[in-house]
C-alpha cells in the first residue's frame, strides 16, 4: 500500500509543477480574429473562401500586410513597393506593359490584378501557375533581380532593425522575431481582403440596375458559343469571379517564345498556356493579355474575332482557328465591349481600405 | 489494497459486460459502400494521359482526331435489389479523364451485400439540372460547369474537346459538348429564343453486380461510340457550336445512350 501512496504522490508533484509552469508563462497572445466577408453577389454560387488553416485573417495580420504592401522597405535598395506594380487606382494591376524594376529592368510580363483572390480555388498564382498558394506566390517578387532585387535574409534584418515591425509581427503573430514565413503570411492577409464584388453587373444581378439594350447584348454575345464564346473560360453570372482560374494558349503566338505553364511544369502540351485572368475592372487594367501586348478592349476583342493563329497547343476552345477566329460584327464588338465594361468596380478603386 | 482489487474485479466485468453487447451488434448484417472508377478507351484502346494531344483516332465517318479534354458528370448512382428496393444517395462526380481527378468515387450511401442492378444519369436530368440555387462546387469546376440562361441554364453533362483533320485536310478544333437539348425559334440565342428544352440525360444500366464487404466496381466509356452508333457522326459538319444545336444533341443522347458506357471489371470480395 505504501508504494501506490508513492506513485499517487509523485504524480500529484508533476501535476503541480506542471501547472505552476503555466501560471508563470505569459498568456498565449491571440491577435483578433476577422471573418472575410463573402458578397452578397457570390452567395450560393460559390464556395467559401480559401483561407489556410495555418494563416487566418486577424485584425492585426491584415494591417501589418497592408503595410509591407505599400513599404518600400522589402525591396533591395528601400525603392519599391508591392503597391509600385500593383497600384490600387488601376485594381492593383499597373498601367505599363512591363513594370520596372529597382534597376531600372523590365520584367517580361504583365503586372496582374489582384483582388477575389481568396476565391481561387485552383489555388495556382502567377500567370504561369508555378506558385502553389498566395503566400507561396510572395517569396518571388522580394527576390527577384527584375523586381525587388532583395534578399530573404536582408529583407527580414532591414524589418527587424526596424523601430516598428518588431512590435507590429509580435501584435499579427505573437513573435517579434521576424522571418520571411510571417511577411509572406500577413502580406496574404492583406490580399484576401481585397474583395471586388460591387461592379454595376453585380448591381444588376442584384436588381439593384438596369443594362442598357446594348451591354443586353453584350451579355448575349459573350454568353454565345457562335460569337464570344467567352463564358468557357471567363465564367457567367453564376460564376460572379469571371474567370476559371486555369491555363490556356489563346491563339495568340504561331511560335511560342514565352513557355507560360509548360515552362514550370516542364510539359510541352502546357506550353504557351497562361492562367484567364478575370474580366473584371477591365476598365482600369489596361494593357492586356499575359505580355500586356493589347492595350484597348477593341484590341482583345479583334484578337478573338479575327486575329487566332494556330499553334500546337491551342486551346480547342479557339473557333475557327483556320479562317481567325469568330468574325463577330462591329456592333457586336462594341455592345460586347459596353457589356465588359459593366464588370468594372468602381468602389472597389476607391475603396479606402485598400489605400495607403 | 483489498479495495483495489475490487475495483479491478469491478473494471474487468464492466469490459467484459460491454464486450459482450458488441459482439451481439456484429452479429447484425453491416451495410457496406462500394467503390466505382471510370477508365476510358477509343474502341478498346485505354486512353491514357498522355495520349490526350498526342494520340490520334479514327472515329466511324474516318476522321482523324485527337483529345485535348473529357471531363464529363454523372449523377444519381442506384442499386436496385431483387426485392425492388433502391439504394442512392442523390449525389454525383464530375470525372476529368485526363487529369485523372475524381475517376475513383465512392456514392455516398451504404447497403446491404447482396446482388443488385447498378444504374447512373449521364449528366443531370431536369429535377437535378434545375435544383434551385444550382451547385457552387460545379459553379467553378473546370472553368465553369454552368450552361448560359439563353440556352435553358442547368449544367454541362460532358465536355469533349480536341482536334481534328478537316475535310480539307486542315487541322480544326472540335468541342463535342453535350448538354440538355435546346431548341430556337431563331439564332444566335438570346431572350425570347427559346422555343423548347429536351432533357438529353439519359440512364446507363451497368447489369447486375454482387456487392460483397469490399465491392470495385469499373465503368467503362467507350469514346469511339460517341462518334459511331446509330449515327455516324461526321465532324465536319457538326464540329463547333454544338450547344444550341438541338437536333446535334439529340444525336449526342442516342450515341451515348448505345453503348458508350459499359461494365467493367468488378472485384467483390466477402
Amino acid at each position: 500500500m505504501n508504494k501506490y501512496w508513492k506513485y499517487l504522490g509523485v504524480c500529484v508533484l508533476i501535476i503541480a509543477l506542471h501547472a505552476c509552469k503555466d501560471t508563470d508563462d505569459e498568456p498565449t497572445y491571440t491577435p483578433t480574429p476577422v471573418t472575410l466577408g463573402v458578397p452578397e453577389v457570390f452567395q450560393g454560387k460559390l464556395l467559401p473562401p480559401v483561407i489556410p488553416e495555418d494563416n487566418p485573417l486577424t485584425e492585426e495580420g491584415i494591417a501589418l500586410g497592408k503595410k509591407l504592401f505599400f513599404d518600400p522597405i522589402l525591396s533591395g535598395n528601400g525603392t519599391q513597393a508591392c503597391a509600385d506594380c500593383h497600384r490600387p487606382e488601376h485594381a492593383f494591376s499597373d498601367p505599363r506593359q512591363f513594370s520596372l524594376g529597382i534597376n531600372g529592368n523590365p520584367g517580361t510580363r504583365h503586372s496582374m490584378p489582384l483582388f477575389n483572390i481568396a476565391w481561387n480555388f485552383e489555388n495556382k498564382f502567377f500567370w504561369d501557375g508555378r506558385a502553389l498558394g498566395l503566400e507561396a506566390q510572395i517569396f518571388d517578387p522580394v527576390v527577384d533581380p527584375n523586381e525587388m532585387a532583395n534578399t530573404w535574409p536582408n529583407a527580414e534584418s532591414t524589418l527587424q532593425a526596424d523601430a516598428e515591425y518588431p512590435e507590429l509581427f509580435e501584435q499579427a503573430f505573437g513573435t517579434s522575431r521576424i522571418d520571411s514565413v510571417n511577411v509572406s503570411k500577413a502580406i496574404a492577409q492583406f490580399l484576401r481582403t481585397l474583395v471586388s464584388a460591387n461592379s454595376k453587373f453585380d448591381r444588376f444581378q442584384l436588381g439593384l440596375a438596369e443594362l442598357t439594350p446594348e451591354e443586353e447584348n453584350g451579355l448575349n454575345v459573350f454568353l454565345d458559343e457562335g460569337r464570344g464564346d467567352c463564358f468557357h473560360c471567363h465564367g457567367l453570372p453564376a460564376n460572379p469571379l469571371w474567370t476559371d482560374n486555369i491555363f490556356h494558349n489563346n491563339g495568340m503566338d504561331e511560335i511560342i517564345t514565352d513557355l507560360g505553364l509548360g515552362g514550370f511544369s516542364g510539359d510541352p502540351r502546357e506550353f504557351g498556356h497562361f492562367k484567364s485572368p478575370s474580366l473584371r475592372n477591365l476598365a482600369y487594367t489596361a494593357p492586356f493579355m499575359h505580355d500586356g501586348r493589347f492595350a484597348t478592349i477593341e484590341e482583345v476583342i479583334n484578337h478573338y474575332s479575327e486575329g487566332l493563329v494556330f499553334s500546337e497547343t491551342i486551346d480547342p476552345l479557339m473557333k475557327n482557328v483556320s479562317t481567325g477566329g469568330a468574325h463577330m460584327t462591329e456592333s457586336d464588338k462594341a455592345d460586347l465591349k459596353a457589356f465588359l465594361l459593366t464588370l468594372s468596380d468602381e468602389s472597389f478603386i476607391n475603396n479606402p481600405d485598400f489605400r495607403q | 489494497m483489498m479495495k483495489l482489487k475490487k475495483i479491478a474485479l469491478l473494471l474487468v466485468a464492466t469490459i467484459a459486460l460491454v464486450s459482450c453487447n458488441n459482439d451481439d451488434d456484429s452479429s447484425a448484417p453491416a451495410n457496406v459502400t462500394v467503390d466505382f472508377t471510370f477508365t476510358h478507351n477509343f474502341g478498346g484502346t485505354a486512353i491514357e494521359n498522355a495520349d490526350y494531344e498526342t494520340t490520334s483516332y479514327t472515329n466511324a465517318n474516318g476522321e482523324s482526331l485527337t483529345l485535348s479534354k473529357l471531363v464529363y458528370l454523372i449523377s444519381d448512382i442506384t442499386f436496385t435489389a431483387t426485392d425492388g428496393t433502391a439504394y442512392t444517395a442523390g449525389d454525383y462526380n464530375l470525372v476529368n479523364a485526363r487529369t485523372g481527378s475524381n475517376i475513383n468515387f465512392t456514392p455516398g450511401f451504404d447497403l446491404p451485400k447482396g446482388d443488385y442492378t447498378v444504374s447512373f444519369t449521364f449528366g443531370f436530368n431536369d429535377e437535378d439540372n434545375d435544383a434551385a440555387g444550382g451547385y457552387e462546387d460545379l459553379n467553378t469546376a473546370d472553368g465553369g460547369w454552368g450552361v448560359p440562361d439563353p440556352l435553358g441554364g442547368g449544367y454541362h453533362y460532358m465536355r469533349m474537346e480536341g482536334t481534328y483533320v478537316n475535310s480539307l485536310g486542315a487541322t480544326e478544333n472540335f468541342q463535342y459538348h453535350t448538354i440538355r437539348a435546346n431548341r430556337h425559334n431563331t439564332l444566335p440565342p438570346g431572350p425570347g429564343t427559346l422555343d423548347e428544352l429536351t432533357d438529353t440525360s439519359f440512364t446507363v444500366n451497368l447489369g447486375t453486380v454482387s456487392v460483397g464487404s469490399t465491392t470495385s466496381v469499373e465503368v467503362q466509356m467507350d469514346v469511339a461510340e460517341w462518334f459511331a452508333n446509330p449515327n455516324t457522326w461526321d465532324l465536319n459538319t457538326w464540329f463547333t457550336v454544338l450547344m444550341p444545336n438541338y437536333e446535334a444533341q439529340l444525336d449526342m443522347n442516342e450515341n451515348g445512350s448505345a453503348g458508350v458506357f459499359s461494365l467493367g471489371t468488378v472485384i467483390t470480395e466477402d
